[in-house]
């Protein structure tokens, strides 16, 4: 599902490699955290796995594309693949919350039927079909981060990554927020999840890959955040 | 592809940039009246020269006695220069050349003078004799007169033989200087059109940068993305270009027709037809550039 092997990413002028010989397989259907301190890699590669940045060496395989020799018109038909969600939701605020989900549709040519159809049933998933016609001033953060979910997952990605989806939110809500991945997870969809959250990740009990200084140093099945470093 | 989406996306774009819109709107408006302003001028310049170069003759001055000793040292032509004249313009060599000829004596001469300088003091102080007796000769094709003042050139008792084109072409010459200024400004108004179009769009693509980040991320289309943008562009060329077009209505209609038509009666001028026929170029020159503006402009601000 995702094959990344040897990725090294340095960035010019940056004193050493952001990634530094990466190899990491993900299986279908797995719930992995990958966690490790700020700095440590986890952005680099979440963007890797999306194709918003090449590796400067090493080979990435995910969906059965490689990422590094795919060219550019097909990048967004394979990120169509993917559901991706946010620290910072990064919902449109003159929208209301139907019509973020409907927008990403939208955007990739789905028809008006389809739409009409996908985005209650998928409010109806994350818990807020009653929220359709607010606009995200009027969430709270954890209603805000269900429709950037929901946004995410209305096109049936088989990968969901998330980079840090709790970083803004209460220990309830992030609570509220891990059920409905989990939920996701369930249905067959790949999560790859980004978080400091050592409580989540203690409670999560799932393959956790943890990074420092661009190289992997743990990756363990069933596991924790590990130890105070 | 969903064209109500992409245009309401479009919609949306042009309200929030609705200022540089206008004046995109207003610089493409004004560079491209003056393209079409040039464009039928030439087209007016060519008419004249059809009409005036058909009409224009090729006159033989005779000698005088008043014209310059080293041209006419004999004085006035005899009746000999006349006869020698009409000779050679009725021979084999010049005759299938000549549509007509005719000739003017001193007093028909003094006739034209005065009734074309009516009003000016020079008309009381000339004496008949002062005229040239002339021949007027009319060709079939205007571009032969060389070969009529070639064939009088040194001739002993001709004063000059004049080709009237000469004196037309400083006219048309001066008419195509005023084109070439009308296209260098529209040349330099299109391209600060094309400038302001790119940045237009680059700020477009400022403001809506939330909006075409989540296009990235969920997988739209490259061209998806960037044709609300070019759309933008090209509405606001074709609006610009379109009240070009109204304003060469404008000047077609109300100062070619209305005034100068009126004022020079015997002069044949561009019509409303010419400038119909100008317009698709101009909607086209207008929605071409902007779209290549925009498109560039919108390509370089939006990698993969």
């Amino acid at each position: 599902m995702i094959s990344i092997s040897q990725v090294t990413k340095a960035y010019r002028g940056a004193p050493r490699a952001a990634l530094d010989e990466i190899s990491l397989e993900i299986d279908k259907g797995e719930f992995v955290f990958l966690v490790g301190a700020s700095g440590s890699g986890k952005s680099s590669l979440m963007r890797m796995i999306l194709r918003e940045d090449l590796p400067t060496s090493g080979s990435i395989h995910v969906l059965g594309e490689n990422l590094v020799g795919i060219p550019n018109r097909r990048v967004p038909h394979f990120r169509r693949k993917l559901g991706v969600v946010f620290q910072d939701f990064r919902l449109l605020p003159n929208k209301t919350a139907a019509q973020n989900v409907a927008f990403s549709l939208e955007v990739i040519g789905k028809s008006a039927g389809f739409i009409t159809e996908a985005v209650p049933e998928v409010l109806r998933l994350v818990g807020l079909e009653d929220k359709a016609n607010s606009l995200p001033s009027e969430l709270s953060g954890g209603e805000q981060q269900r429709i950037a979910l929901a946004r995410a997952i209305v096109n049936k990605p088989a990968i969901l990554l998330a980079d840090e989806p709790t970083g803004n939110l209460d220990p309830a809500t992030s609570e509220g927020i891990m059920a409905l991945l989990d939920r996701i997870n369930l249905a067959g969809t790949t999560i790859v999840m980004a978080t400091h959250d050592r409580g989540i990740v203690d409670r999560g009990r799932k393959r956790v890959v943890e990074l420092s200084q661009g190289k992997i140093i743990r990756d363990e099945r069933s596991s924790g955040y590990g130890l105070e470093r | 592809m969903r064209f109500s989406f992409v245009f309401s996306e479009m919609g949306i774009a042009i309200k929030r940039n609705l200022s540089m819109v206008i004046s995109v709107i207003l610089v493409t408006f004004i560079s491209l009246t003056f393209v079409g302003t040039a464009g039928l001028l030439q087209q007016q310049i060519s008419s004249m020269k059809t009409y005036w170069y058909d009409k224009a003759q090729v006159a033989v001055y005779l000698c005088t006695k008043t014209s310059p000793q080293d041209i006419c040292p004999q004085g006035e032509a005899s009746k000999d220069v006349q006869n020698t004249v009409k000779e050679r313009l009725e021979s084999t060599t010049l005759a299938p050349y000549i549509d007509k000829y005719y000739f003017e004596n001193h007093q028909q001469a003094y006739k034209t003078f005065q009734k074309e300088f009516k009003d000016n003091a020079v008309a009381k102080y000339v004496t008949p004799a002062q005229l040239n007796e002339t021949f007027w000769i009319n060709l079939k094709d205007s571009n032969q007169a060389p070969i009529i003042i070639e064939s009088f050139n040194g001739l002993s008792g001709i004063e000059e033989v004049k080709d009237q084109r000469t004196y037309l072409d400083q006219i048309f010459s001066m008419l195509n200087i005023a084109s070439l200024a009308a296209i260098s400004i529209a040349g330099l108004m299109l391209f600060s059109a094309v400038l302001l179009i790119s940045t237009t769009i680059r700020l477009s693509a400022v403001m809506r940068r939330r909006e075409i980040g989540i296009m990235r991320l969920v997988g739209a289309s490259n061209f998806y993305i960037q044709l609300p943008f070019i759309l933008e562009g090209v509405v606001a060329g074709v609006i610009g270009s379109l009240l070009a077009g109204g304003a060469i209505f404008a000047i077609v209609q109300f100062f070619v027709q209305g005034f100068l038509a009126e004022s020079l009666p015997f002069t044949s001028f561009v019509g409303i037809p010419d400038a119909l026929a100008l317009l698709p170029g101009l909607v086209l020159v207008g929605a071409g550039l902007a779209a290549v503006a925009a498109a560039s402009s919108i390509r370089r601000y939006l990698r993969v």
